[in-house]
């Protein structure tokens, strides 16, 4: 480590979370610095850019109270790092890695640079096996796989805090001892009382022993709002690397971290792209989603569950579409369902999970899983298609099997979909076979007639 | 003596230093202790500006960048074959090395080779000249040329035996005196398109095994073609399944911003694989390049060049090249991403305003030569399109579409319904269509430009048949138009439906997709007959020789076309039968759908869009569990 260099009298403007200082020495792209103001507040940043004759330091608490004549930064001579150690889990940290939960410090071992490395993809497991989550629509049809990135799309006011909370409280491996499993909340820019929910739920459930909780709230500073994600993944990558946990990382919500990172952009005077959001989004994006997967060689694994709500609903704007391009699927929460009380509201057609096929079956699940997951997701498919063909030509109009599409697709949602409390993935296929056996068994030809015989026989026709 | 500048300025992957010495743009250099790799893009006065290929952090001014006096450059040779590499053409390490360390990427330890001359001291070669055949343990044999720019009489060669790839094995005295070392292992400009003798009129398609590519929308050999497609219409499975299946002899994929785990999946399972054409193991013939999309974004920028360029180094052995790039649009983003860094002034969607003649420089370097030794060779591109948000009217879909000859655009409505490959036959095209018909012909089909004609027109009318059904329902339709609808259902089923993971029907052969068409066309004219003749529609549909139709993809292997004799030879005698009795008024009694598709299929045509929209698609509910493997 080389020694600190302090620097008075340098800082030529400060605008936003921005504070440009004169350059009077060399330091690195990305150090770390300690600014201190008139105020005697010490708040941290790091070097954004570095000119001819400007720093650009990004401050990451806020600048207010800063003035230029008075402000003395300290140079660390190292990027951003998080030192991190045994007892990371049943912790609380704020945005930058600080433990706010009124215990001791965390016993350091090792200091991990926060941007991490990029895996190698030759190094890289294929993620396999599955993580039951307790929500039928995302066990059964859309299942999450370790080492898989899936994000949930939803809009404002939908229950994506629920469902995240309830994850978190209740996922687990089916195989292997429950102290392998590790969860890291990751909440950027919450509103306070949402933070104050999940931390409840979390003690109430008992999970959040097991659970490393890193909480940006909306009144921090954008900047910081960049690195919370980060600090989450650096201590998700040492407990699944290092300590060889199964690691589910949930972020909520990405979009407040797009947002901050348009914010900052553009007060460096980036040319903005889509949106104005900064051309580099989708790179950006990127290192961190990419940081989910799994090491030959390496017992731990690393899934991330990251939460975005769409702006508008749209799920081509900027921050949905490329996040789409980067992730493993996707699933998609629906207003409409929302609105008919569908708990959670699971929109399960555009909803997809590119690795279910690696984590489900009779290595993992139950050998059945698979055909049950194409059968649902037909029949629902073609009720769907039924519903609009009644709203044009009436219910009346329908033939006889068109009809039972119908009340299949009305089982399917509010006895499948819906659920008031976790469910074992069992409990999920169970309730499947059981919707599905309102079906005549001739529409059933995702099914063997084994499977048809075996789980749908003794149902009523 | 290589000039040394010093870092005034950086700014993610960009840097600017002030020169002590001369630089060339786009010279290769070397930054720091780590000897991070850049690029010269700008030179203005003393200054110059560097792109950097590595992760800049750490950086800081004052740090010194050396100029290698060479432009950027990758190193071919015959060790490619089978490897891993980053977009700048390093191996990515071994599996034990869990990152990439930035700066910790060489060009890679010497691999050994045998070596058999072919050319002897004291003659006289020129570029591009066979000099030796190099092969290492079960790989196939690879050839060594002298470099393009080599000419000389040869001074020096090496004797058959083991040799490292990066040993000279031949030296050349040039007319001027001057002297040449030649190994296995050359270097070569990434910007730059290797020479070649000529370039040749193609006339034959590269076969893909893809019956809706290979005989709607074939693409030529030394063609180049696109697929976009949003995320989930399988763009991914489609480029895997082209880089299986496709009649190459040498395979590079790109893997371009895309994700880590999909780069480990190739990996899992492309060894597995063996190649049908001479049962050898897949990745002999494939050379797998990946940026992710969380490496450098610079590198990104020039990886696609270097396939490119490794692509154009097999072709110069005489062998026929696919490139597979998934995705274009990343290249194009890393382009925009470092352009902004640059500080240029943004054109459409904020690209640069060169995007356009990039994207020309890149496709061009697809052609059918012959090379300098006489050889005949060709480089095929395939690139992949993730247009944000599926709408294709963006920046990088339109300028490719200037330049491609062949375009598989991908229908998300078909990939939400789980038809795959999701090409839209409507929405896609190939302009050197026309140029294969004696291509056929010389294969056994000499109907097919026909065929390929009638089969378009058909799915052209049912677009239309189905707006027109939408508005007054299909049973409102007279008998002739149903019928119509039907048999368009039944191609889409039978033909133009291929499993990508099915062991049948991954791949189909020309001669298996002749007979498909063929079988199609006679169904179309018996029904079409029969119709005429008074058959109800619904005894039509009801005909049990149509289920092992719709399925005969699945269930006929590429060795086994005679069962297409039988199933044809059984569609003749069921509709001889049905005529024979036609009038018959018998106890046939149809459910109302059964007019609607084939049997073991319960379809219904669902307008789910707007009246105005022509996209939508038939649903299949039969089939294989394709419901969670699309990718993008």
């Amino acid at each position: 480590m080389r020694p600190l260099l302090l620097v008075e009298h340098a800082a030529r403007k400060l605008d936003g979370p921005l504070l440009f200082l004169q350059r009077t020495l060399d330091v690195g792209l990305g150090d770390a610095v300690d600014i201190r103001g008139r105020d005697g507040r010490a708040r941290f940043g790091r070097i954004a850019a570095i000119d001819q004759d400007l720093l650009t330091i990004e401050v990451l608490e806020s600048t207010a109270g800063l003035d230029l004549p008075h402000t003395v930064v300290r140079f660390r001579g190292e990027p951003l790092s998080f030192q991190l150690g045994p007892g990371v889990l049943g912790r609380v940290f704020n945005g930058v890695g600080q433990v706010i939960d009124g215990g001791p410090p965390i016993a350091a071992q090792s200091r991990y640079p926060i941007d991490g490395l990029p895996m190698n993809p030759v190094a890289r497991a294929l993620p396999r096996d599955f993580i039951e989550t307790g929500i039928s629509a995302i066990d059964v049809l859309n299942s999450l796989v370790r080492g898989q990135k899936l994000p949930i799309f939803s809009g404002g006011g939908l229950p994506h805090d629920r469902l995240a909370s309830a994850i978190a409280s209740h996922a687990r491996l089916r195989s292997g001892a429950s102290g392998e499993f590790a969860i890291v909340f990751c909440g950027i820019g919450l509103p306070h009382d949402s933070a104050e929910h999940f931390r409840r739920v979390l003690e109430q459930s008992g999970a959040l022993e097991r659970c490393a909780m890193f909480l940006n709230l909306a009144s921090d500073s954008s900047t910081q709002r960049l690195l919370t994600p980060r600090y989450a993944l650096t201590a998700a990558e040492y407990l699944a690397f290092v300590e060889g946990k199964h690691v589910l990382v949930i972020m909520t919500d990405m979009t407040n971290y797009c947002e901050a990172l348009r914010e900052v952009s553009s007060s460096k005077g980036e040319i903005p792209a889509r949106k104005g959001y900064p051309g580099y989004l989708y790179s950006d994006l990127a290192t961190l989603y990419e940081r989910a997967g799994c090491l030959r060689g390496r017992p731990g694994t690393l899934t991330q569950l990251s939460i975005l709500t769409m702006p508008a609903d749209d799920i081509g704007h900027p921050i949905p579409d490329l996040t789409g391009y980067i992730t493993e699927g996707q699933i998609v929460l629906s207003r409409e369902l929302n609105r008919r009380g569908i708990s959670p509201p699971i929109s399960v057609l555009p909803s997809l999970s590119r690795l279910a096929k690696d984590g489900t079956g009779g290595d993992y699940t139950h050998p059945d899983h698979p055909a049950l997951a194409s059968q649902l997701y037909a029949a629902y498919a073609r009720a769907v298609q039924t519903r609009v063909l009644a709203s044009v030509v009436g219910e009346e109009g329908l033939a006889g099997t068109d009809r039972r599409y119908l009340s299949f697709g009305q089982a399917f949602e509010t006895q499948f979909l819906h659920q008031d409390g976790p469910r074992t993935l069992e409990q999920s296929m169970a309730l499947g076979w059981r919707v599905l056996a309102s079906l005549p068994p001739q529409e059933l030809t995702r099914l063997s007639d084994a499977q048809i015989a075996e789980h749908l026989s003794t149902a009523p026709a | 003596m290589s000039a040394r500048a010093l870092i005034q300025w950086i700014a993610g992957p960009v840097l600017r230093a002030r020169c002590e010495g001369p630089f060339a743009l786009r010279e290769s250099v070397s930054v720091g202790a780590h000897g991070l790799l850049g690029e010269v893009v700008r030179i203005d006065g003393d200054d110059i500006l560097v792109q950097v290929y590595e992760d800049t952090t750490g950086l800081r001014p004052g740090i010194e960048v050396i100029g290698s006096g060479l432009p950027l450059a990758v190193q071919l040779g015959p060790a490619l074959l089978g490897g891993m590499f980053d977009g700048l053409l390093r191996p990515l390490g071994g599996r034990d090395v869990a990152y990439v360390q930035p700066g910790s990427q060489h060009a890679g330890t010497a691999v050994e080779f045998e070596l058999l001359p072919r050319v002897s001291i004291g003659s006289n070669i020129l570029g591009g000249q066979l000099i030796a055949e190099v092969w290492r343990a079960d790989f196939p044999h690879q050839r060594v040329f002298s470099p393009p720019d080599a000419a000389g009489e040869v001074i020096a060669i090496a004797t058959a035996g083991r040799y490292l790839d990066d040993a000279i094995i031949c030296r050349l005295r040039a007319a001027d005196g001057s002297e040449y070392r030649i190994a296995m292992r050359q270097a070569w400009p990434v910007r730059t398109p290797r020479p070649v003798g000529r370039r040749l009129q193609t006339t034959a398609p590269m076969l893909t095994g893809q019956r809706i590519i290979d005989s709607l929308f074939p693409v030529a050999l030394g063609g180049k073609a696109a697929i976009p497609g949003g995320f989930g219409t399988g763009k991914t499975v489609l480029l895997e399944a082209l880089a299986r299946g496709c009649s190459a002899d040498v395979v590079i994929y790109l893997g371009c911003g895309e994700r880590g785990n999909e780069i480990a999946g190739v990996l899992e399972e492309f060894p597995t694989l063996i190649d049908p054409r001479n049962g050898r193991p897949l990745m002999e013939r494939m050379v797998i390049i990946a940026n992710t999309s969380n490496m450098p974004v610079a590198a990104r920028e020039a990886s696609i060049y270097s396939a490119v360029t490794v692509a154009e180094y097999f072709r110069d052995q005489g062998l026929h090249v696919a490139l597979m790039a998934d995705s274009t649009s990343r290249w194009a983003e890393a382009l925009r991403e470092v352009s902004g860094r640059f500080g240029e002034l943004p054109g459409e969607g904020g690209y640069p305003a060169y995007l356009a003649s990039r994207l020309a420089d890149f496709y061009e370097r697809a052609a059918l030569v012959e090379t300098l030794g006489g050889d005949t060779g060709s480089v095929t591109l395939i690139g992949a399109i993730s247009p944000p948000s599926g709408d294709f009217s963006e920046p990088v879909t339109n300028h490719t579409k200037r330049y491609v000859k062949a375009f598989w655009m991908l229908d998300s409505k078909r990939a939400q319904a789980r038809f795959y490959p999701a090409v839209h036959p409507l929405h896609s095209y190939a302009e050197d269509a026309q140029d294969f018909v004696a291509w056929w012909a010389a294969e056994g089909c000499d109907t097919w430009w026909t065929l390929r004609q009638r089969f378009l027109a058909l799915l052209e009318e049912q677009a239309r048949l189905e707006r027109m059904a939408r508005i007054i329902g299909k049973d409102a339709l007279p008998a002739r138009q149903q019928l119509t609808l039907f048999n368009a259902e039944l191609m889409n089923e039978s033909f133009l439906r291929q499993s990508a993971f099915s062991a049948v029907d991954r791949v189909a052969v020309p001669a298996k997709q002749g007979a498909m068409m063929r079988m199609l066309a006679r169904w179309m004219d018996l029904s079409l007959n029969a119709l005429s003749d008074g058959v109800e529609l619904t005894r039509i549909a009801e005909l049990p020789c149509l289920r092992p139709l719709a399925r005969m993809g699945e269930e006929i292997a590429n060795d086994d076309l005679l069962r297409f004799r039988q199933l044809q030879t059984r569609m003749e005698a069921e509709f001889a039968a049905l005529t024979a009795t036609r009038g018959g008024r018998d106890a046939h009694v149809a459910p109302a759908t059964a007019a609607g598709g084939p049997p073991g299929r319960s379809d219904v045509y669902v307008a789910t869009g707007s009246a105005a929209d022509d996209r939508d698609v038939h649903v299949a509910p039969t089939g294989d569990n394709h419901a969670s493997t699309a990718a993008g």
